[in-house]
């Protein structure tokens, strides 16, 4: 057996190292480990519970205003209010639209440019895949950054600014839209949409979205041409992605976009199959984190965060949220599967979670969410309300669960004598880049990385690589 | 000109900001400068022992580096051993490669609040002992030194913002790769004027909310932020209202006050962000240069002469009132 320390990996958001047991030229073992700490959750005790708003979204760059969205959710439970209906389609809107930016942001800029790598030169796509995909010199990116552009100009309406925004408020949204400004958005997404059909998918959204299993993926694929998800598969369908990287097959969706009284996707758990999710079960665990021992997991709402140097068995800053007990992963994938929508449900199925499975469900998402956020547009009312005020109590306390692009954001908040007594976050890479807990149990990725090939000496097969980013990892939120 | 961009206790915004580039492809607009980037954590190809290499390369001098691009706060704790951030795959803390290819580099660059001064890792009780690489707040100090100047004699150039804007950094780069950036080009704080010598309020869209001190009274209000929901854009070093982010924002124009978050210290304001801070009914913040006398007067006056059209719309989320329109008698 020999220990092997790599990182950082890069092209994922933040800091990321792993420790892998390398044995008879097999990973036995993989210990995932965030070496960043900056301690939000000690910053934000004693502080005012409004400005929460200014503090959290500068948690993450990339997942700003899900941490803004949770924080507004977490205020709004502990004042007992709850936003216009502008509000709440303002709210769902730039969710969204960070959502898709990130999920394409991740597919162009961190994840297809592992296929240029040297180590593939001999597969007959790589030529075209190096010349597509090449990180920051490739045809795509230069084509693609400016499309996000426009599509951020979304932002530039909707929340001043992207990111960190304060236009994400408990009542609704600081930023009236006037008529105008409604017609300069749904330009911005109908844009948006017709770079994704002609570039990303060569298909209507609507084909992509209709799409119900993996053969009728397959067959799309191969009766047409053009779009960079045909690309994809074809080097999927090569390197057998869709059995690479499978981890637990348990997932877990707060649910997202508030459409009054439902949510675009649920609230739910699937673990070969669906069942309700009670949030109660979620307790974080700290045997191999550097924080204080706490003898046994706390549910967040009583959770606490206090940092040590030295602490024998630790290796992460990272806790180990666990859903009464189990491990579950959570992403665009997990959403999907939660939300029942047949072509995740039959990927899983068929070889289980994998790379390929994820990638897919991120773009599926773009499908399914940029018609959404075309309906939520025409649904906007200028001179209706946009946001209320209530004041909140001294001694009050809530919770906030959104979905971040990554998967499930929840914020724990308690308030004291009109201070900040408490605020604990879990976010959605915390729970897949998990340290193992005191059962020993590993993390969702430190359990797809066991069992793939691995050298002691020569340098780290590409495969490791791809079931790294395909979680679309976001460390800066993961200890925050 | 190459460029090594290093991420330490930040979020990692500044480079997201900066991926909303407007210019064209931000890629293609750096070569076009002859900007090389050497290596960049989260949009680089070479991971693990490559990038590592070539970081101990650069550290070593082995490699010459042109500017050193550092993102997010430079974390001293626990007990000044660093060890809130090592660099990923070895046991060296960030902040040790940082001083190392910061002494080497030929320009350093501090993008965004964090890494010009501490920023929102430094707030609170500041737990990891964040500071910026040439200041801790607004005092000069920091990782590297007050003392601390390149090869060329400048300091640390602090591209400072919550995120910066993204042509605040490309402008800044490019100018670097031309010799267009000296001691003059910057401000007292180290940031380069052609956006710090600006107010966020010029430009301001609620601009004739301001004049007649017609004042939001609540979040979606119309009206002008400074008088109740703490607005500071009066004050603020930064040209957000003139050069627009993306497309068409600003926080002014996202309906929420400006939270100076170009300036150090930004992160503790001393009183709530969106709440304005009053003595006797007058807030303590006045406008950049304004004599407080005056101000107060003429705060009374324009108050006085409101028109009620303005007064109206202020406490709205939409125009209750349109401005009259005048005929010419014939």
């Amino acid at each position: 057996m020999t220990r092997r320390i790599v990182g950082p990996f890069n092209r994922v958001e933040g800091d990321l190292e792993v420790t892998l047991d390398i044995d008879a030229g097999q990973v036995a073992a993989a210990y995932v480990n965030s070496p960043l700490y900056r301690g939000f959750e000690q910053i934000l005790q004693g502080k005012l519970p409004a400005d929460a708003l200014v503090l959290v979204p500068r948690i993450c760059g990339i997942c700003s205003v899900a941490q803004s969205a949770a924080a507004a959710l977490a205020l709004a439970d502990a004042a007992g209010i709850a936003p216009p209906a502008n509000g709440r389609l303002s709210a769902n809107l730039t969710l969204a639209a960070e959502n898709m930016a990130d999920h394409f942001t991740h597919f162009y800029l961190f994840f297809m440019p592992d296929f240029a790598r040297a180590e593939y030169k001999s597969r007959r796509w790589h030529h075209g895949a190096a010349e597509r995909f090449r990180a920051t010199v490739g045809t795509a990116v230069n084509e693609v950054l400016p499309g996000r552009a426009r599509f951020m100009q979304a932002m530039g309406l909707l929340a001043g600014k992207w990111p960190h925004t304060l236009a994400v408020q408990p009542g609704g949204s600081t930023r009236p839209l006037q008529s105008s400004e409604v017609f300069r958005l749904h330009r911005i997404v109908r844009e948006f949409r017709a770079f994704l059909e002609s570039v990303t998918f060569g298909a209507r959204l609507e084909v992509i979205a209709a799409i119900s299993s993996r053969g009728e993926l397959e067959s799309w694929a191969a009766s047409g041409q053009g779009g960079d998800l045909r690309s994809f598969l074809a080097i999927a369908a090569d390197l057998d992605l869709w059995r690479l990287g499978r981890g637990t097959d348990r997932y877990m969706s707060y649910g997202c976009y508030d459409e009054g009284g439902r949510r675009l996707f649920p609230a739910g758990v699937w673990h070969g199959a669906p069942c309700a999710l009670d949030a109660a079960l979620i307790d974080e665990d700290t045997s191999h984190a550097w924080y204080a021992a706490t003898g046994q997991a706390q549910p967040p709402a009583e959770g606490s965060t206090l940092p040590v140097a030295e602490k024998e068995g630790a290796y992460s800053w990272c806790k180990a949220p666990r859903l009464g007990g189990q491990v579950v992963e959570t992403g665009a994938l997990a959403r999907q599967m939660v939300a029942g929508h047949p072509l995740a449900r039959d990927m899983v199925a068929r070889d289980g979670g994998s790379v390929a499975a994820r990638v897919v469900a991120r773009l599926l998402e773009l499908a399914l969410v940029l018609p959404a956020m075309e309906r939520w547009l025409g649904e906007l009312v200028p001179g209706e309300p946009w946001c209320i005020t209530a004041g909140l109590a001294d001694e009050t306390s809530g919770t906030g669960l959104v979905e971040a692009a990554r998967g499930s954001l929840g914020h724990w908040l308690t308030v004291r004598r009109g201070r900040i007594h408490n605020y604990q976050i879990i976010a959605p890479t915390t729970w897949n880049f998990s340290p193992r807990d005191s059962g020993g149990q590993p993390g969702a990725l430190e359990q797809a990385l066991a069992g793939l090939p691995a050298d002691p000496a020569a340098p780290l097969p590409a495969a490791i690589h791809h079931v790294v980013r395909s979680f679309d990892p976001c460390m800066v939120c993961t200890v925050h | 000109m190459n460029l090594l961009w290093l991420q330490s206790g930040g979020c990692g915004g500044c480079t997201l900001s900066w991926l909303g580039s407007e210019q064209g492809p931000l890629f293609r607009l750096l070569a076009d400068e002859g900007i090389e980037i050497l290596w960049h954590p989260s949009l680089s190809e070479a991971c693990l022992d490559d990038a590592r290499e070539l970081i101990a390369r650069c550290a070593d001098g082995r490699e010459s580096v042109d500017v050193l691009c550092v993102e997010g706060s430079l974390l001293r704790g626990p007990r000044g051993s660093g060890g809130f951030h090592r660099f990923g795959g070895g046991a060296r803390p960030m902040i040790d490669w940082i001083k190392q290819i910061a002494g080497r580099a030929k320009h350093v660059v501090a993008i965004g609040s964090c890494s010009a001064w501490g920023g929102i890792t430094a707030a609170g009780m500041n737990p990891t002992d964040a500071c910026g690489l040439q200041y801790d707040g607004e005092m000069a100090g920091g990782l590297l030194g007050p003392e601390f100047r390149d090869p060329s004699g400048l300091p640390v150039i602090n591209v400072a913002g919550c995120p910066p804007h993204p042509d605040w950094m490309t402008e800044t780069l490019a100018a670097l790769a031309h010799g267009r950036l000296g001691a003059a080009q910057l401000d007292d704080y180290g940031r380069p004027r052609f956006y710090a010598d600006q107010l966020v309020h010029h430009g301001c869209p609620r601009n004739e909310y301001y004049e007649f001190k017609a004042s939001a009274q609540k979040h979606s209000d119309q009206g002008c932020l400074m008088e109740h929901l703490g607005c500071a854009g009066t004050q603020a070093h930064a040209d957000c209202n003139q050069r627009l982010w993306n497309g068409e924002g600003s926080c002014l124009r996202g309906g929420y006050a400006c939270i100076r978050c170009t300036e150090p210290g930004f992160e503790e304001p001393g009183h709530a962000f969106e709440t304005t801070p009053k003595v006797a009914g007058i807030p303590i913040g006045l406008p950049a240069d304004m004599p407080k006398a005056w101000f107060i007067a003429l705060a009374a006056l324009s108050k006085s002469a409101t028109p009620a059209r303005v007064r109206e719309n202020a406490t709205a989320d939409h125009q209750l009132r349109a401005p009259s329109v005048k005929r010419n008698k014939k």
